[in-house]
């Protein structure tokens, strides 16, 4: 296994859990619908416990595609995290308030009273899905950051990096395109939360309820993603030299990228075309209740191959606008090989982990949530 | 002497340390509980497994119920660690992260996943899976926890005592050469057993505590006298692990962290035949004159006892902070060197790494004489990888910035001590009244295991103090200090999280406090 086998292996790990993150970001999507189909707290508590027994999942996988980053491209966690530190700190707010709020919200002794729970989880869905597709879009935008590891032997300030200006990583809110991306992946999420909870839920009213809310939550998505997907297609991106590592603009880079490695277009327009016909299906047809399926392999593909034309082919996925040089590549940032060596049979296991994981949903979910079953105090609904 | 309320400052490197210890100390209030409560529903519910009796699988409802409330916390407390040490510790994660990062990564595929999979099936399960699928669950969230601990405290242990890793100049960072060396260090051995077992103690403190209450109150008798068996068995079991993986760990610091032991010890000059102090009493607010070797007031010491704690030989030599600052001869013969030595060849790796750089980078660029840039360069290397033991001594400006707080680490360690002590007589005196008499008679007994309950947490939490304020100012033992491991972002802004972080985590913890015990007052065993 060369270096640079490596190196891209382990960016299409990082690809592939940052695009199951963004599906199961369907948890934060459904929870910022609790009050548009939950019209009757008995409604709302359904639609509570069907995220509430995922929820756990995308949290799990959001850690570890941050612990994956750490020990893959460990650069991009020191310049990313320290650099653009209030960007992270909200999101990371956002999600600590979640992980109580399915616990605590409904329990005896919660003198906050449950709503000040489903407000956080509101929260949390709502700003989670935009920061984190705000975060995303950065890899195709550029940040404000500048490396030099020379610094490390400045007795005085050893630090390598630094955020250019005093935003810490606000700035990125201020290119529109950060905010296009960042709104699509809250529709998005918004979407498979409620084709989620049309397959989840065992209640007549509130899965017409989510067939109804499919079409202006789609129309909003397709509207933002293909003005933010036509626009990559044809902007500049941030290429780098092989041998040398000079980073320098490519004029229609990410086009040049899916058409030199044309599987992964071929693989992005049948994600698209899954995705759109999960939606579809479910929309036009009023007894189809899998559409999650579809839409959240399409998803998973879609986001896999836009993480992939970030950083695969010689381009820069995690671009300076402020010191080009600066940039990071999967070849600069990256761990050693004796790490990547090591960490590659870690990532053996994977297969195994899906495995129990599906296991584990298919018992749990063959019976669909009731309305019976939240009422149920043998249930341990939350 | 100096005061060291004075001493803190309002820089960056101290705001991140704080943010770190509140983040820290908060998330450790809930871990020990899920680690420790695992083990007492995962045998409760296998009592349900094997008899079939609807008593037993009403049992393991409850403690699971409380499982879930607390398990919670320690999630919400745990993410933020993680990215802690992206946000405040930037530097620390590109020049460690390539040995940092891999058990971080692996916590995370191996040991999250399996948590978060299976405790779902553990609540939601009793009637969508079989019995014997479901005890499976039961066990593997608490399997997943405690494979969590082993890979965090590899991270933690390898900061303490940094091997299978070596300097790469031309990156500029310590990079892994040894998967086996990091994975499976004494230290992190010897730490995870310690960590685990100790924790153990508060899941059975906690039992034997809410038992006790229910006695007390004359209600849920039959679960509470099966649930404070198992909560004192399990207890004293794990305070004499706790004990012998203790006295392991204070060996592994004398050999590794000496200055540590020291602190924790108040030993300003070392020799033989060292003996422990039982009593005694520093100033609490001051860093004591260790200079002019002036010992605390009402010592009391046990002869001897430090030397075999430090050395397992009674006449064992330990040194002290002076020894160590000024340099000493061990009984072998080899000597360490002075804490100013080491700080001049730290700064010289660090300038011999800065010539080595622009020589490379010149070299590189193509600038002048290539060939003979490079192999200037070259020539830097052996003197640069002779100094590379002291590079993080190149970073101090004081000598006495090397020696930690000292009253901390010395009340901690006792504190630990003499609660773990006190659980051991604890739970035989507890053992003792389930097994000669009758548990539910005595109210002073009872009484007193529903005030030890917080005292396991403060014992748990002090040994966390020893272990890290007793290394500063490292953050990597000796190679990487805390100004140099720091993030370039204003201490304005870690000052906010900090206070927003001790709103949040303070306004959770009471809400679960409040849920606990209303869940515990209002149950009533079917």
């Amino acid at each position: 296994m060369s270096y640079t086998f490596l190196q891209h292996y382990w960016w299409f790990l990082i690809s592939l859990l940052g695009a199951l993150l963004v599906f199961l970001l369907f948890v934060q999507g459904a929870n910022t619908l609790i009050f548009e189909l939950g019209k009757t707290p008995e409604e709302r508590r359904l639609v509570i416990n069907s995220t509430g027994r995922k929820w756990e999942f995308t949290f799990t996988t959001l850690v570890t595609f941050g612990g994956a980053f750490f020990a893959a491209f460990p650069l991009f966690y020191s310049t990313s995290f320290g650099g653009a530190y209030w960007l992270w700190m909200i999101i990371l707010f956002s999600f600590v308030i979640q992980a109580v709020s399915y616990e605590f919200q409904n329990k005896l002794g919660n003198f906050l009273g449950a709503r000040t729970f489903q407000v956080c989880l509101i929260i949390n869905g709502i700003v989670g899905p935009l920061l984190l597709g705000g975060a995303v879009a950065t890899f195709f935008d550029g940040s404000n950051f500048i490396v030099d590891k020379a610094h490390v032997t400045a007795l005085s300030q050893p630090v390598i990096s630094h955020w250019a200006n005093a935003s810490c990583g606000l700035d990125a809110l201020l290119d529109p395109w950060n905010v296009v991306l960042g709104v699509a992946v809250l529709f998005l999420a918004r979407i498979l939360g409620l084709l989620y909870m049309r397959n989840n839920i065992d209640e007549t009213t509130l899965r017409e309820r989510c067939r109804r809310k499919l079409l202006p939550n789609t129309v909003l998505f397709l509207v933002f993603f293909l003005a933010f997907f036509v626009r990559l297609l044809v902007k500049d991106g941030y290429a780098y030299d092989s041998s040398t590592g000079v980073v320098s603009m490519a004029a229609g880079k990410y086009l040049a990228n899916l058409l030199t490695m044309w599987p992964l277009a071929v693989v992005l327009l049948f994600g698209v075309a899954a995705l759109l016909y999960g939606i579809l299906r479910t929309w036009l047809k009023a007894d189809y209740a899998r559409g999650i399926w579809p839409a959240g392999i399409g998803t998973v593909l879609v986001v896999l191959v836009l993480f992939l034309i970030a950083g695969w082919n010689a381009t820069a996925y995690y671009p300076s606008n402020a010191d080009l040089q600066s940039s990071l590549t999967i070849a600069n940032s990256s761990s050693s090989l004796f790490t990547l060596k090591t960490m590659f049979y870690v990532s053996l296991l994977i297969p195994l982990v899906l495995a129990y994981i599906a296991y584990c949903w298919h018992a749990m979910d063959h019976k669909k949530l009731t309305v019976e079953e939240v009422k149920d105090e043998e249930s341990e609904a939350y | 002497m100096t005061n060291l309320l004075l001493d803190i400052s309002t820089g960056t490197v101290d705001w991140a340390r704080a943010q770190f210890a509140l983040t820290a100390i908060y998330h450790w209030l809930f871990v020990p509980l899920t680690l420790g409560l695992a083990l007492i529903m995962g045998i409760v519910e296998t009592c349900y497994y094997r008899t079939g009796k609807a008593f037993w699988k009403e049992a393991a409802r409850f403690w699971q119920r409380l499982f879930g409330v607390n398990f919670a916390m320690g999630v919400a407390t745990g993410i933020i660690l993680e990215f802690e040490f992206g946000t405040n510790w930037s530097n620390y994660s590109w020049m460690v992260g390539d040995i940092f990062g891999a058990p971080l990564a692996i916590e995370g595929i191996v040991a999250f996943f399996m948590e978060s999979t299976f405790v779902a099936v553990m609540f939601f399960g009793w009637n969508k899976v079989s019995r014997g699928f479901h005890l499976a669950s039961t066990w593997l969230t608490g399997l997943g926890a405690t494979i969590s601990a082993w890979w965090i405290l590899v991270a933690n242990a390898w900061m303490q005592y940094p091997i299978g890793q070596e300097f790469n100049p031309d990156t500029m960072r310590f990079e892994m050469t040894s998967f086996a060396n990091v994975a499976l260090s004494p230290f992190a051995v010897d730490k995870f057993c310690h960590t685990v077992t100790t924790s153990w103690i508060i899941g059975a403190a906690f039992t034997v505590a809410v038992s006790a209450w229910y006695l007390l109150k004359q209600r849920n008798t039959q679960l509470a006298r099966q649930s404070i068996k198992i909560g004192a068995i399990v207890g004293l079991v794990a305070t004499l692990l706790g004990a012998l993986t203790g006295d392991n760990s204070a060996y592994m610091v004398a050999q590794t962290q000496p200055m540590k032991l020291a602190a924790m010890e108040g030993l300003y000059n070392g020799g033989t035949h060292q003996g422990l102090s039982v009593v005694a009493l520093p100033g609490p607010f001051s860093q004591p004159d260790y200079e002019n070797d002036v010992e605390p007031p009402y010592r009391i010491a046990v002869p001897n006892m430090l030397s075999i704690l430090a050395t397992h030989h009674a006449d064992g030599y330990v040194p002290g902070v002076n020894d160590l600052l000024s340099g000493f001869t061990r009984p072998d013969g080899s000597k360490e060197p002075s804490a100013r030595e080491k700080m001049t060849r730290g700064r010289r790796a660090i300038a011999n790494l800065a010539q080595y750089r622009q020589l490379m980078t010149a070299a590189k660029t193509g600038k002048g004489d290539t060939a003979a840039a490079k192999a200037q360069a070259q020539k830097i290397l052996p003197q640069l990888k002779a100094d590379m033991p002291y590079f993080g001594y190149g970073y101090i400006k004081d000598v006495h910035h090397l020696v930690p707080n000292i009253p901390i680490s010395f009340f901690a360690f006792r504190t630990m001590v003499g609660i773990g002590c006190l659980f051991i007589l604890f739970f035989l005196v507890v053992l003792h009244y389930i097994y000669r008499l009758d548990i539910s008679k005595p109210r002073w007994l009872l009484i007193a295991a529903i005030v030890m309950l917080p005292l396991a947490y403060i014992g748990s939490e002090a040994g966390w103090v020893v272990a890290e304020v007793g290394r500063q100012p490292w953050t990597i033992q000796d190679m990487l200090p805390v100004g140099a491991a720091v993030s370039g972002v204003s201490s304005g802004s870690i000052a906010t999280t900090f206070f927003v972080f001790l709103f949040l985590f303070t306004t959770m913890l009471a809400v679960e406090i409040s849920i606990l015990c209303k869940q515990i007052k209002n149950y009533n065993f079917e």
